[in-house]
């Protein structure tokens, strides 16, 4: 019996045993020298395990109890975690390391934190998803403030420690709530327990509940951390904030509202249409006035969760799928981007201005073209995949019957537009400024390429994304 | 055969990216190299378009040389022509190689220009071609992104401000228009552009917000691709980005700006707005006609004191434009067949205007009327071929001008006296303020002192205007060119139109019977 329950959460204890013998390993030897190859040696570790999930997967498992679910939701949201995570470390060796802030605890914490997002997903109970809520972010509060002779960064650590307590605060009171009020904290027992007439209790638990999650996923107006943390957290920590993290609790929210929730569409509808429009504008017109291209990127990813939150508010089995696959492009998008951030770099010190991108085109016309393709991919213009993204949460949004915020959408979408397109401004229109410098690490120069590549050729088929995530919405809600 | 019309749209994409990728270097020679792999690709798009031509049946009303293949999400990538778009992908495929040749001496970044110039003419292709709702936005509204650039990286002075009014407006315009087809996939089922013709829209009227819809979601949906379409066209009064691109977008980007952008707007109205939403378009009509006859008035006396060149011939593709949406609305035969022949013989008239700024703005870099006058003392071919357009423009009998707006003033005779009465009006404005644009910069005495030494027209500039001089006497001595190849499709257009709105007005009497 246990051995079988074991089984399926295999990857994970994988995982977490890696993460712990690598800990012993680098503290018993050479400490920080062994750093870039724990990178590499995570990075692997995690590709490994995302085909390992993609070939082994297979139907819907549940483990402990029902505390622990893998199912085919759970999967697509485990490898999209793991190879954004992977991409990430990649790209962050070159530049932690000549920083002097590679040291060995970053691949380690970056696993633990991806071991928690793993439990989160596939979480069936109350409980788990508390303690793999957790484990992500006590992993990533250190994480942020790795620069520990930084202001900024230590400040970002801090930051993010406190508010996101006081999240997990609600949260918890959200959990007892319903405790409280279903007597269980199993979703599947709350599911039943909401059949016949939810309580006033258990409603003021719903609330409590989504505000922790809007915190994690970065949704407006629990969003006020997001800036800070992305400013003052090291690029390469902020580009993992950027992608994973957001999948992970993204796919917690979905993953709560239709197997805990899903009896009661039309009381947490509301409050999921609410935080989407809201993060809409407020990422839309709070990004217009930055000039650093991190705190830009920061409210960026706050109107972006707006538009995935849509496809989540539309409460059917297509908007599951929608923002399944709006996430998936989004982090794709978010890997190139923060490729070219990092790669921009003046005398090997990093710059994070947009006005440093001035005429940058002509000196780098290939990476200019490239980041050209993803800022119009993330403004949603077509043909970038970008587009197909919103596509798929404005179809969800009308025939959820929320038409009023698929308008709202769009009309956010093109206030968006106007601070990408500021940037395409810097690179291609500007005058001349202060060179960049010309070179770029060749792993930051695939990643850039790569993913501004997927952005285009996309619009075939979308490499066949969206049949899984059908099927992994299917699981979901039914 | 099978694939000729993605062969022909996809072409210029083959030549971009040829030059993107095989062309190294930005010395002189390299910068030959792409102006004429750029002038060859479009040349034999032009002749794979002539095959397109040849192959198409004008008395077959519905959809020829069609192409499906499965897409994600339940749409298509469907391709195909009928007699509404043949001439516009025709039109396109023209005046490619001279917008091509007409900036044979730009010096800047002369890849990129040209690489732009290609992908833009896939992407107007598209727009004509698609036969699905959402392959459609997607040609529609990548075209933004090369233009965008074209204002922004070439243009002049003020190309910033410019560019983004240009990309938001427009953008703005086209994103209510993607939720109206999101609501009609949502409706139908399908994003087929035939299918949808045949499917009926809701036409029961609600309220919303406290306002009574009439004509119900019908007429939501049609305000919403009005919105696009209308600010592509550009209607007034959400015409203003107009002016500002075309005084800042380089003279190749205006070219193409007026002679075929502007017309994906009509095409739209022809395409989804009519054969869609027939109840929506006649609950709205009369405000388009109403908006048209100020646009034409409205727009020729603004013309008249403007004091850039660029801006006069903008402000007056504006008022022509008004007569080609009067045409649509008026929806007869006549009205129709003359918005489409007007877009058309706009196409090559503005196009030949712009042309002929650019003439004398590559020698003197301004546009200031002002600054010119008697130029015919040193350039008699460049005062005749002007002459020639600005006759075309102000619609003398005998050019394509003509043609375009005596049908749509037929059209619209019927339909409303009133409106015709305002719209032939801007006939005499038109003729006002062409004329005395060419009074001031080509005749009288050649007294400015920079003017003294300009010199007359090349033999390449000649030669990229003598297609136009043809295509523009061609169609106005002979109009049956084009309206035999669009009379059946319009009237089989019309016919539909007609006999929807009979079945909804029967329809409504028999609920209040």
């Amino acid at each position: 019996m246990i051995g079988a329950d074991i089984q399926i959460l295999m990857p994970e204890i994988v995982l977490a045993v890696y993460a712990m013998a690598a800990l012993m390993a680098a503290v018993y030897t050479t400490k920080d020298g062994m750093a870039p190859l724990l990178t590499w040696a995570t990075s692997g570790l995690f590709v490994l395990l995302a085909v390992w999930i993609r070939i082994n997967g297979q139907g819907t498992n549940i483990a402990f109890g029902g505390m622990f679910v893998d199912d085919g939701f759970a999967r697509f949201a485990k490898i999209t975690i793991l190879l954004s995570a992977a991409a990430v470390l990649l790209m962050s060796e070159s530049y932690m390391q000549r920083r002097g802030l590679l040291r060995f605890e970053y691949p380690i914490l970056v696993a633990l934190a991806v071991v928690g997002m793993m439990v989160m997903v596939s979480a069936g109970d109350l409980m788990a998803l508390y303690m793999g809520l957790e484990l992500q972010s006590l992993a990533l509060y250190v994480v942020a403030s790795l620069r520990r002779d930084n202001v900024k960064s230590t400040e970002a650590g801090l930051k993010y420690f406190v508010l996101g307590a006081l999240s997990s605060g609600l949260l918890l009171y959200g959990a007892s709530l319903t405790y409280g009020f279903t007597g269980t904290t199993l979703f599947s027992g709350i599911i039943e327990a909401t059949a016949n007439d939810p309580s006033l209790g258990l409603l003021f638990g719903l609330v409590f509940l989504l505000a922790g999650f809007a915190f994690k996923v970065s949704a407006a107006p629990f969003h006020m951390w997001t800036p800070d943390v992305y400013e003052g957290s090291p690029t390469p920590v902020t580009a993992f904030f950027a992608t994973a993290p957001k999948v992970a609790a993204m796919a917690l929210f979905a993953r709560v509202v239709h197997d805990a929730f899903g009896g009661i569409v039309g009381d947490w509808q509301q409050i999921v249409a609410f935080l989407s429009v809201v993060s809409m504008f407020l990422g839309a017109i709070a990004a217009i006035g930055q000039t650093d291209i991190k705190r830009l990127m920061a409210y960026s990813s706050i109107a972006h969760m707006g538009f995935a939150l849509m496809g989540l508010a539309a409460g059917t089995a297509f908007g599951v799928q929608a923002m399944l696959i709006y996430m998936a492009i989004y982090v794709t998008m978010n890997v190139g981007t923060f490729a070219f951030i990092l790669g921009m770099e003046r005398d090997g010190r990093p710059v994070t201005n947009i006005d440093s991108l001035r005429m940058y085109s002509k000196r780098q016309p290939l990476r200019a073209l490239a980041m050209l393709v993803l800022l119009f991919s993330l403004a949603g213009v077509p043909p970038m995949v970008g587009f197909f993204g919103k596509f798929y949460v404005l179809r969800a949004a009308y025939d959820g019957g929320l038409a009023w915020l698929a308008v709202a959408g769009v009309i956010a979408s093109v206030i968006g537009a106007f601070y990408y397109l500021r940037i395409v401004y810097y690179m291609y229109f500007g005058e001349e400024g202060e060179a960049l410098d010309g070179k770029m690490n060749p792993v930051l120069w695939t990643f850039l390429m790569g993913s501004a590549l997927i952005m285009v050729i996309g619009v075939v088929n979308l490499f066949g994304i969206e049949p899984m995530a059908a099927a992994a919405a299917a699981t979901l809600v039914n | 055969m099978g694939n000729i019309l993605s062969l022909t749209t996809f072409l210029p994409l083959i030549g971009a990216v040829i030059l993107a990728l095989f062309l190294r270097g930005d010395d002189e020679a390299a910068q030959r190299n792409a102006k004429w792999v750029a002038l060859v690709t479009t040349v034999v798009t032009f002749i794979c378009s002539l095959f397109i031509l040849t192959n198409f049946d004008p008395d077959n009303t519905g959809f020829q040389m069609v192409e499906t293949r499965e897409w994600l999400l339940g749409l298509q990538y469907k391709m195909g022509v009928d007699g509404i778009s043949i001439l516009f992908v025709m039109l396109t495929t023209f005046l490619m190689p001279l917008v091509i040749a007409s900036c044979w001496d730009v010096k800047t970044r002369v890849k990129e220009y040209m690489i732009a110039f290609l992908i833009l003419e896939t992407l107007m292709l598209g727009v004509f071609l698609a036969l699905d709702l959402v392959l459609f936005y997607l040609f529609f509204e990548a075209g933004l992104i090369p233009m965008f650039l074209i204002i922004g990286i070439w243009g002049g002075k003020n190309r910033i401000y410019a560019s983004f009014k240009f990309f938001l407006y427009t953008f703005l315009g086209s994103v209510l228009m993607l939720v109206a087809m999101v609501a009609m996939f949502a409706d139908a089922g399908t994003t087929d552009i035939p299918a949808l013709m045949t499917h009926t829209f809701g036409t029961e009227s609600f309220s919303l917000l406290g306002i009574q819809i009439v004509g119900g979601m019908q007429t939501l949906m049609w305000l919403a691709f009005f919105a696009s379409f209308a600010v592509k066209m550009p209607m007034w009064p959400v015409h203003t980005w107009l002016p500002d691109a075309h005084v800042q977008a380089p003279t190749a980007g205006s070219v193409v700006l007026a002679a075929i952008l502007l017309k994906m707007g009509g095409y739209g109205f022809l395409r989804f707005s009519l054969p869609m939403f027939p109840v929506g378009s006649e609950v709205m009509g009369p405000l388009v006609l109403w908006l048209s006859a100020i646009a034409i008035v409205y727009t020729s006396l603004v013309a008249l004191v403007q004091e850039d060149m660029k801006k006069l011939i903008a402000y007056s593709s504006v008022a022509h434009m008004g007569y080609v949406t009067m045409g649509i609305f008026a929806v007869n035969q006549q009205g129709i067949d003359g918005a489409i022949f007007q877009m058309i013989s706009h196409g090559f008239i503005s196009g030949a205007l712009f042309l002929c700024v650019g003439v004398i703005y590559d020698r003197m870099h301004t546009r200031e009327i002002d600054a010119y006058g008697g130029l015919v003392n040193r350039m008699p071919a460049y005062a005749l071929i002007f002459m020639f357009f600005t006759m075309a423009n102000v619609g003398l009998p005998g050019t394509s001008g003509f043609v375009g707006e005596f049908l749509t003033l037929m059209g619209i005779f019927q339909v409303n006296t009133w409106i015709a009465v305002f719209a032939t009006s801007g006939v005499i404005l038109s003729a006002a303020y062409a004329l005395w644009l060419y009074r001031r910069v080509v005749m009288g005495d050649l007294i400015k002192e920079s003017l003294k030494t300009i010199t007359d027209m090349t033999k390449r500039e000649r030669m990229i205007f003598a297609p136009l001089v043809a295509m523009t006497l061609l169609l106005g001595v002979y109009p049956a060119l084009v309206l035999d190849i669009i009379g059946p499709s319009v009237n089989a257009l019309v016919g539909n139109y007609e006999t929807a709105l009979a079945t909804f007005e029967a329809a409504t009497q028999f609920a209040s019977n």
